[in-house]
C-alpha cells in the first residue's frame, strides 16, 4: 500500500530538486552589481525625499469616503432608472426612503461640519 | 497576394551541441544566450515621436511580442532592455542615468531614434547630444522618428547581442573599465 506511493515521492524530490537546482543557479551564473544608487527605492528615476510615512490631515480622508459613499448612491440609481416603469409605484417609495436615509446622513454630515474645509 | 511566395526568416538556429534521441547538449553558455534572447523584458523610456512609433510596434500589426519581448516593464528591477526613445533633455538625463543604474544585470541599452542616439535636430542648449555621453548604449536605431521595421530591426541586433554575450562579460575587466567611465559603480 505504502509503496504505491514511491512514484509520487520521487516525483515531489525531483521537482523540489529542480526548482532548487535552477533557482541556485541563476543565482551563481547571474551577473550582479549592488550600489547605494541602485538599491535606492525607485521613484521613477527621481531622487526620493522624506518620508512616505508623514501624517497628512484627515479632511482628505473624510472627502473620500464621503464621495464613495454618495457614489455608491449614484450607482444605485442607474438599475433603478432602467426600471423605472416597471418597479412602478412601490419602487418609487422604496427609493425615496433610500434617498430620504442617504440625504439624512448628509444633512447629519453637514450639521458636523465634516466638509468644512477651512476650519480649525 | 497568393502567387507570393512566403519567406520564413530564421530568427534563430540551434546551438553546437550533442544531440540523440529525446535529449539534446549544449554548452551553458549557448543555453543561457538563448534563453536571455527569447525573454528580453523591454522597459519603453519614451520621451517623444519614436515613442508613437515604439506604440506601433508593440501593436498588433508588428507586434514585438513574436520576437519574445512580450511583457513591458515598468519598473527597472524586472527589466533586461531600456529602450530610450525620443529627445532627452539635459534635465531628464540624471533620470536616465537612475533609471539604468536601477536596472537589473545583465542590461542591454537601444536608442531609438536620431534625438536618442546624437540630439538630433535639437543642437541647441538644452538637450543631451546622445544618450551615450550618461550611459553605454548597445544598439542605435537611425530615423525620426524610425519606422517600426527599424525598430525590430534593432532589437534582432540586440537579440544577437544577447545571444553572443559570454556568462563572465559583466564582471569583465573591459567591462569595469566601461562603467568607471560612465561614472558608474
Amino acid at each position: 500500500m505504502v509503496q504505491d506511493y514511491i512514484p509520487v515521492l520521487i516525483q515531489t524530490l525531483l521537482v523540489l530538486g529542480f526548482v532548487i537546482t535552477v533557482m541556485a543557479l541563476t543565482h551563481f551564473t547571474g551577473p550582479k552589481r549592488f550600489s547605494r544608487e541602485k538599491l535606492d527605492n525607485f521613484e521613477c528615476g527621481i531622487e526620493g525625499l522624506g518620508n512616505a510615512r508623514s501624517p497628512f490631515s484627515v479632511k482628505y480622508f473624510l472627502i473620500a469616503i464621503l464621495f464613495v459613499l454618495f457614489d455608491v448612491e449614484v450607482i444605485f440609481m442607474y438599475p433603478y432608472a432602467v426600471n423605472f416603469k416597471a418597479l412602478g409605484k412601490d419602487g418609487f417609495i422604496d427609493m425615496l426612503l433610500f434617498v430620504l436615509l442617504v440625504l439624512a446622513g448628509f444633512v447629519y454630515i453637514l450639521l458636523k461640519g465634516a466638509l468644512k474645509w477651512e476650519k480649525n | 497576394m497568393s502567387e507570393n511566395k512566403i519567406i520564413k526568416p530564421t530568427i534563430s538556429e540551434m546551438p553546437e551541441g550533442v544531440s540523440g534521441p529525446g535529449f539534446f547538449a549544449t554548452r551553458l553558455d549557448k543555453a543561457v544566450g538563448l534563453a536571455r534572447k527569447f525573454s528580453l523584458w523591454p522597459l519603453p523610456f519614451a520621451t517623444s515621436c519614436c515613442g508613437i512609433e515604439f506604440m506601433a510596434t508593440m501593436g498588433a500589426t508588428y507586434d514585438l511580442a513574436r520576437f519574445g519581448s512580450e511583457r513591458l516593464s515598468f519598473s527597472p528591477r524586472q527589466s533586461d532592455l531600456l529602450m530610450v526613445m525620443g529627445t532627452i533633455a539635459k534635465k531628464m538625463a540624471p533620470v536616465l542615468r537612475h533609471v539604468y543604474i536601477q536596472m537589473a544585470e545583465p542590461k542591454w541599452v537601444i536608442a531609438v531614434g536620431a534625438c536618442a542616439s546624437s540630439g538630433g535636430i535639437f543642437d541647441t542648449y538644452s538637450v543631451l547630444q546622445g544618450i551615450d555621453r550618461i550611459i553605454p548604449v548597445d544598439v542605435y536605431v537611425p530615423g525620426c522618428p524610425p519606422r517600426p521595421e527599424q525598430i525590430i530591426n534593432g532589437i534582432l541586433k540586440i537579440q544577437k547581442l544577447v545571444e553572443n554575450e559570454s556568462l563572465g562579460r559583466r564582471n569583465s575587466p573591459e567591462y569595469l573599465e566601461l562603467m568607471k567611465k560612465y561614472n558608474m559603480e
